[in-house]
């Protein structure tokens, strides 16, 4: 007998396919949203900060169960998807993307929006008396000097998408080869009473976040302290 | 018209800017004031690296900023020296100094050797920044702002993160700096040593406003307390040695309409220098001194008679020609010479320093 069964298989390989999507959208989106953090000066970046850091504290059910009316007919992402003639995002892999992509926002806005603001302004100042542009400093200057926070980040979210389960079972049902991902399988195997399914499944995503962790703190150490000397 | 014209207001919380120059072309003009004054505000906003309302820049016939142009720092052809810490960590040496010609774009050919060699870093080029010391750091720095071909030169007190031996060291580069290039170099710093060794031209400011422009020489004998320290009150002269009297081991230095005999320090016949002549060391006198152990004797004619630190004395401004000297006098003895604006008198000096 294998190891996992087929629809273990699949059910990983869409929690892959989620966080991987998840961790790809939340660099576009979240690198902008931590510069600015790090920058901004108007006094009401603290509430911008307060929204990004929410899902780090709420129950998962809480921001899953506001997701769900917002996606709804009557909500406003649910209008705004009728309007543009999108299939409705409830029990969707494209509504369970955006309710994670939500939900992990602050593991990529913090570690970023913490490294630009160790880096400080100089390096971008000094780039640009030596004619860099903004953008050209960002690639040539900024980026090499906090690709360690970048990487932690990109693991963290990824991670933790892996590892989520009450959003996923708000928004996205349990629909198999669509919604249901690896840990809603393993809620499944339990309710089925296959615990020795349910083991291998868990099993395996234990050793995956141990692993994971052990890469991203091993890394810490070599860390870089500012970014000009 | 290849002055630089610089008018800026900058109006942050707890401090101001409001400044309306014109600077020479060419040459090093420090900018001094102590910490507040504005001085590295003015040099930022001279940058663009801070944005002042109002504002007018136009250096060597070019402008940066005015009503309706507004040049982003990495378009504006300068050349900024930052005051510590500015290359960066994740480039060699070489990496730092290529950074900027990669982007600078230059039609003249890039004088790599020249400029490497010019600031002694030949050897450091494969090194990290981390393994530099602060001297070889800043060398390094400044070597990088001229490797882009800058019309302008920017230096925000680029010594001030250095002990007092890396400053010596640093020193002759800088020095070398501006006897060789022809570019204009702004100077910010608050060590009246500094400025005094380096500058040609010198801007005081002081809250935020200017209070003198003027060049080194006319603005050294015009004490200002804001600017020298009481003991170091002097003049400085920029002259050269015409004359070697190997017999009695003295050098002639030169100066404009006027020469003054000091110890030989070895330098050849014709190496510029510049001298400091403490208004201690001067002293005055109505008639042609004789036997007098003083062999330093000028004839010159008062041009002002300035308050001193002490109301029992007095600074006496002498013009020798073209050039300005110090005396610091007793008011008893000025008063028993009955000393005058316009009168002509013998200088005497005691002792010059080479700076």
């Amino acid at each position: 007998m294998m190891f996992l069964t087929d629809g273990d298989l699949q059910a990983l390989m869409l929690s892959l396919e989620l966080a991987s999507s998840v961790t790809a959208i939340l660099l576009l989106i979240g690198t902008p949203i931590a510069w600015w953090l790090a920058h901004s000066r108007a006094w009401w970046k603290v509430l911008i900060s307060v929204t990004v850091a929410m899902p780090l504290v709420l129950p998962p059910s809480v921001l899953g169960f506001y997701l769900l009316i917002a996606m709804g007919p009557q909500g406003p992402l649910g209008v705004l998807t009728h309007a543009l003639g999108i299939a409705p995002l409830p029990f969707s892999f494209a509504g369970l993307l955006v309710a994670s992509v939500l939900y992990a926002l602050p593991f990529m806005v913090q570690p970023l929006q913490n490294a630009f603001e160790a880096l400080g302004d100089q390096p971008l100042e000094v780039a640009a008396t030596l004619r860099a542009s903004p953008w050209d400093a960002f690639f040539t200057v900024v980026l090499p000097l906090t690709w360690p926070a970048f990487l932690t980040a990109i693991t963290l979210c990824f991670a933790h998408t892996v590892g989520e389960f009450g959003v996923v079972l708000m928004i996205g049902g349990n629909l198999p080869g669509i919604t249901r991902v690896a840990s809603l399988q393993i809620f499944d195997h339990v309710e089925a009473l296959e615990y020795a399914e349910a083991n291998h499944l868990a099993l395996t995503l234990l050793l995956f976040s141990f692993l994971v962790l052990l890469w991203v703190y091993a890394r810490q150490p070599a860390r870089q302290q500012g970014g000009t000397s | 018209m290849n002055d630089i014209i610089a008018r800026f207001q900058l109006d942050r919380p707890g401090f101001q800017l409001d400044v309306d120059l014109v600077l020479p072309g060419r040459g090093v003009t420090a900018l001094f004031g102590t910490s507040g004054s504005g001085k590295t505000s003015l040099l930022r906003c001279i940058a663009g690296l801070e944005r002042a309302l109002n504002g007018l820049l136009s250096v060597s016939g070019e402008v940066w900023q005015d009503k309706s142009i507004w040049l982003a720092p990495h378009r504006r052809p300068m050349g900024y020296v930052f005051q510590e810490a500015s290359l960066f960590a994740h480039l060699s040496v070489m990496g730092n100094l290529q950074y900027g010609i990669k982007r600078a774009k230059s039609d003249q050919p890039v004088n790599f050797e020249h400029i490497v060699g010019l600031l002694g870093i030949e050897h450091l080029l494969q090194r990290q920044p981390q393994k530099l010391s602060g001297g070889e750091r800043q060398r390094v720095a400044i070597a990088r702002a001229l490797l882009i071909h800058p019309k302008i030169l920017l230096m925000d007190e680029p010594l001030a993160a250095l002990d007092a031996q890396r400053k010596q060291d640093i020193f002759p580069y800088l020095e070398r700096l501006r006897d060789e290039l022809a570019i204009p170099i702004l100077y910010v710093s608050h060590d009246h040593h500094e400025v005094a060794r380096l500058a040609d031209h010198l801007v005081v400011l002081e809250a935020g406003r200017v209070i003198s422009n003027s060049p080194l020489t006319v603005a050294m004998a015009q004490p200002d307390q804001r600017f020298q320290r009481d003991e170091d009150i002097g003049s400085v002269l920029d002259g050269q040695v015409s004359e070697i009297d190997r017999r009695w081991h003295l050098a002639r230095l030169d100066f404009p309409d006027g020469g003054l005999w000091m110890r030989d320090h070895g330098l050849p016949v014709g190496k510029k220098v510049r001298l400091l002549i403490l208004a201690r060391d001067v002293s005055l006198a109505r008639h042609p001194p004789e036997q007098s152990s003083i062999q330093n004797s000028l004839q010159g004619r008062i041009t002002a008679i300035l308050d001193d630190t002490h109301p029992g004395l007095a600074l006496v401004q002498v013009s020798v020609g073209a050039s300005l000297l110090l005396a610091r006098l007793t008011r008893r003895a000025a008063a028993t010479l009955n000393l005058q604006i316009g009168d002509n008198v013998w200088v005497q000096v005691k002792s010059v320093a080479l700076i």
